[in-house]
């Protein structure tokens, strides 16, 4: 179909666009942008993006589809809807499904049955180890050609230094990149909480700042070692962004990305022990969400994920040390995004560049961005307009967010998936 | 940045800013624990009576929900309940079975069906109480009180306040007062309602002594004065509040053995005798002899071990008492 | 039955001492105040009967019926009873009596303590509206008073007694 945004602000960080402009889509590609359409355009729909943002489909680096194994926590089905409404239009998922990703067949599975044309693009990140259990490599080259566009652990640390130089090692062989969460397991061990003065106060076993150095630095010296392209996924301390900021320096090729909680919250907003505060990495002190903030604006974290996790009710209502870990995130992506922005006052510019163009150069893949040829994979969005996150609301079938109750700025007006309208606000929304 | 509105106020109070459950000490004014350690007083009485038992609380259920085993705390929760004219029912819900079938949440809703008035809870995760209260007030239960009767490693209120009230017994004025509490801090809900309460009482200097491994990260925070020297942070001490150690500390790196724990920790008549003449020496019991107190001291002249117990009863009558009638 | 409010205590107390003295004995008859006024008055009779036994206050805080409409009443637990209750004469002593709750309040917590022989009721003022079949068994002076109206018995620095009529407060009713 061929269809006419018109009347929008295009915001397009990959160029460093931010004007008035209308965009052209044809057969699911972009075909032109600016004041006049292209030669023999004609749109067969309109939309109007008046008072609105146009950008590039969000790309979010860690959702939790839920799908195999989960149904029960959230199928396909409602994670994508609550996906398309939140403009995200392409997003990576984690290895830890039931089973784990760790067999092409599995990967093949999940893209086929993700392929639809309301459906995000989903790329997998397939398991680094057989089971996540840091013993023995994956058959990472087939995994690749099944759809893998990264390998990983999840949550889960590889104990044996000599797995973990082995896989990086073998990684290394195809450039293929390796995402991995800096956490030490044994000082993470049964932790909850950021050691600190707030797990003190309430009595729940913490995990210190050094989980996350001790492992970055055994992360960044096998990097070296290795030359593996290496992503730290979900950085959480002051200290983790500085080690990242000096590895760089030192010519070693790493990214990182944080999740939109830590930008926000800290280890006071676990309050009277609420549970959908417990996450993983914790939520740190007021020092390092601010040292988060200031990364991410400078680019010293260059991307930005929702880290969605949907969890059921009866895995959320337990004692805080009890409760499953995560919190659901695809719809807040962008307001989050948005909130942070505003506060520190940054361009749009560099704040939709860490969810659209930053994860696209980490994923590698071609995308992200506004430009004739390429997919339409478009999000329209209103910053001016607000709204108050409920449960009703919410239309993935995690309910699980410590951001319930509170009113934030962005509503998505459409979601175009290779020029697919996905998403398109309703009224009554 | 606040996050879910309505775990914001303090779920132990409720409109009228009366106590509705006793969850934690943290959160209570200095006029709310003087106003508990008062009414305890009259209760101490009633164990000297004929019948002893008033009858305030009479029709009223009291259901004492054990998810981690106690035979002493629940004992007493339980003389408090009759001492009250309560029904008591006693419920050990063994924590594997709980994980394996029913949760918390539901074992309370089943409980709320027989009309259950209050709860006196023991869990071994923190938080679960605040889990519970905000369960009933969301159910429009919260006509049903809960008593933490120990969360994790959170807090023990009744205790902090039975020492509270064993401290003024013997002390009379808090303000005057150097408190040292003494071992496994790290682990201790005991440890962690006493330092709120000694602080919120207008204590001027409350001690913690301990080895590094058994001090929380940032314990200072909570408004004490760190010693890893036992002999320096006993000196002129008026009360010394003893904490048990558990064997399982040895098995987890934290302590290399109980001998070399009560030679640099554990209470001597010589570390004793650092302290003021006239010190008290307290302990929320069961004792380990010789692992944190030596015998001598444990049945010695300062030990006010027992009372403590006697006063419990009263404090617990005393909450008990307060919140039914809220 | 007088219309006009009481004031003048100290001489209802000798009158009411006068109506007792021939049921008294003075080496038995045990009498017991209730906190705090009914414990004034106890404390003047004691005197002008010549009484050799301990006096006992009781506080019926913890033994009122409106604990679950008006909660836990503060600063409660002040009985006082060094004697055995158990086989005893036991004289209630009040200032003034109204509903009878406080009586019966009273009598259950002095059984609580023991059995005793014989319990009577002594009180300065009748003031009416009986919500309980209780009666007093010496009574001053018997008057009517509007359920708007408290009379409530203060006592100086002095140690003067004397009674006053104020508007209802929401604090003590229901003697």
């Amino acid at each position: 179909m061929n269809i006419h945004i018109q009347n929008g602000r295009l915001v397009d960080p990959a160029s460093h666009t931010d004007q008035l402009a209308d965009v052209f889509i044809a057969n699911g590609k972009i075909v032109g942008t600016g004041g006049t359409a292209p030669q023999d355009f004609k749109a067969e729909k309109v939309l109007d993006a008046t008072g609105c943002i146009i950008c590039p489909g969000l790309i979010d680096l860690s959702a939790r589809l839920r799908e195999p194994g989960f149904e029960y926590k959230a199928t396909l089905e409602s994670e994508m809807a609550a996906a398309a409404a939140g403009g995200v239009t392409r997003l990576a998922c984690p290895p830890d499904t039931d089973p784990v990703l760790d067999e092409p067949g599995l990967v093949e599975m999940l893209t086929h049955r993700a392929r639809l044309p309301a459906f995000a693009h989903v790329h997998p990140v397939g398991a680094l180890t057989v089971q996540l259990a840091g013993k023995q490599l994956t058959e990472m080259a087939e995994l690749h050609e099944a759809g893998c566009v990264a390998f990983g652990q999840a949550n889960q640390a590889i104990v044996d230094t000599q797995v973990l130089l082995r896989a990086m090692q073998y990684a290394a062989t195809f450039d293929f990149p390796v995402w991995l969460q800096a956490q030490d397991p044994f000082l993470a061990q049964s932790g909850v909480a950021h050691e600190g003065e707030i797990a003190a106060r309430l009595g729940l076993t913490g995990i210190p700042v050094a989980a996350e150095t001790i492992a970055l630095a055994t992360l960044l010296q096998l990097a070296r070692e290795t030359g593996v392209r290496l992503h730290v996924t979900r950085i959480s301390s002051a200290a983790g962004v500085d080690m990242i900021v000096a590895a760089r320096a030192a010519g070693i090729p790493v990214t990182c990305d944080t999740a939109v909680h830590y930008l926000h919250l800290c280890d006071h907003d676990i309050g009277f022990f609420n549970p959908h505060a417990r996450l993983d990495p914790p939520l740190r002190t007021q020092r390092d969400r601010d040292a988060l903030r200031t990364g991410l604006a400078s680019g010293a974290i260059t991307a930005l994920c929702s880290d969605h996790t949907p969890v059921d009710d009866d895995g959320k209502q337990r004692p805080f040390g009890e409760a499953e870990v995560g919190a659901t995130g695809l719809e807040l992506l962008l307001p989050l995004t948005l909130k942070w922005a505003n506060e520190m006052k940054l361009p749009l510019l560099t704040a939709l560049a860490r969810i659209t163009i930053g994860p696209a150069r980490i994923m590698g893949v071609d995308v992200g961005r506004i430009t004739p040829g390429l997919a339409a994979d478009i999000c329209v969005f209103d910053p001016s307009a607000s709204f108050q996150v409920s449960r009703n609301h919410l239309k993935s079938q995690g309910k699980n967010t410590p951001f319930l109750g509170l009113e934030l700025p962005g509503r998505v007006r459409y979601t175009l998936i290779d020029g697919y309208i996905a998403y398109a606000h309703d009224q009554t929304d | 940045m606040t996050t879910q509105t309505s775990t914001h106020r303090n779920p132990q109070l409720n409109h009228q800013g009366e106590l509705n459950h006793l969850l934690s000490i943290e959160g209570l004014s200095r006029e709310m624990l003087t106003r508990i350690l008062d009414t305890a007083l009259p209760f101490t009485e009633v164990a000297e009576r004929e019948v002893k038992k008033l009858p305030l609380l009479r029709g009223k259920s009291i259901f004492n929900l054990f998810f981690e085993n106690s035979t002493r705390t629940r004992t007493t929760f339980e003389i408090a309940a009759k001492r009250l004219s309560a029904d008591v029912i006693n419920l050990n819900i063994n924590t594997s079975s709980a994980s394996k079938g029913e949760s918390l949440l539901d074992t309370a809703d089943n409980l709320a069906a027989m009309q259950a008035d209050m709860f006196v809870v023991r869990h071994a995760a923190s938080g679960a109480p605040y889990l519970l209260a905000q369960h009933l007030a969301a159910t429009g239960q919260d006509h049903i009180h809960i008593i933490n009767a120990g969360d994790g490693r959170h807090a023990h209120p009744t205790q902090g306040l039975l020492d509270m009230y064993t401290i003024r017994h013997y002390k009379k004025d808090f303000t005057q007062l150097t408190v040292a509490i003494v071992g496994d801090v790290l682990h201790s809900r005991v440890a962690r309602s006493q330092i709120h309460a000694l602080t919120t009482l207008g204590v001027p200097e409350v001690r913690v002594i301990a080895p590094k491994t058994l001090l929380p990260s940032g314990i200072e925070r909570m408004g004490v004065r760190v010693f890893h020297d036992m002999k320096e942070g006993l000196r002129g001490v008026d009360a010394v509040m003893m904490l048990r150690l558990q064997n399982e500390r040895m098995q987890g790196a934290l302590l290399p053995s109980a001998q070399e724990y009560f030679k640099a920790y554990g209470l001597t008549l010589e570390k004793l005798a650092l302290a003021k003449p006239d010190a008290i020496v307290m302990h929320p019991g069961p004792m380990n002899r010789g692992v944190e107190i030596d015998s001598a001291v444990a049945d010695g002249g300062q030990a006010v071990i027992l009372p403590q117990v006697t006063f419990g009863i009263a404090v617990r009558m005393a909450v008990m008492a307060m919140l039914s009638g809220a | 039955m007088n219309k006009l409010p009481p004031s003048n205590a100290e001489a209802l107390c000798q009158q009411l001492a006068r109506k007792m003295q021939p049921s008294v004995d003075v080496k038995h008859t045990i009498l017991v105040g209730i906190h705090t006024g009914g414990a004034w008055v106890a404390t003047r009779l004691h005197t002008l009967l010549g009484l050799q036994t301990t006096l006992g206050v009781i506080d019926v805080s913890f033994y009122r019926d409106d604990y679950n409409q008006r909660g836990l009443h503060k600063g409660g637990g002040k009985s006082h009873l060094p004697f055995a209750t158990e086989g005893a004469h036991l004289i209630i002593v009040d200032d003034v009596l109204y509903t009878g709750r406080t009586a019966r309040a009273a009598m259950n917590e002095l059984f609580d303590y023991g059995r005793p022989d014989k319990i009577e009721l002594a009180v300065l003022v009748d003031r009416g509206g009986r919500e309980l079949p209780i009666a007093p068994t010496y009574c001053a002076q018997t008057i009517t008073l509007p359920a708007a109206q408290m009379l409530a018995l203060t006592r100086a620095e002095d140690g003067t007694l004397t009674f006053q009529l104020t508007a209802e407060s929401h604090g003590e009713t229901g003697k």
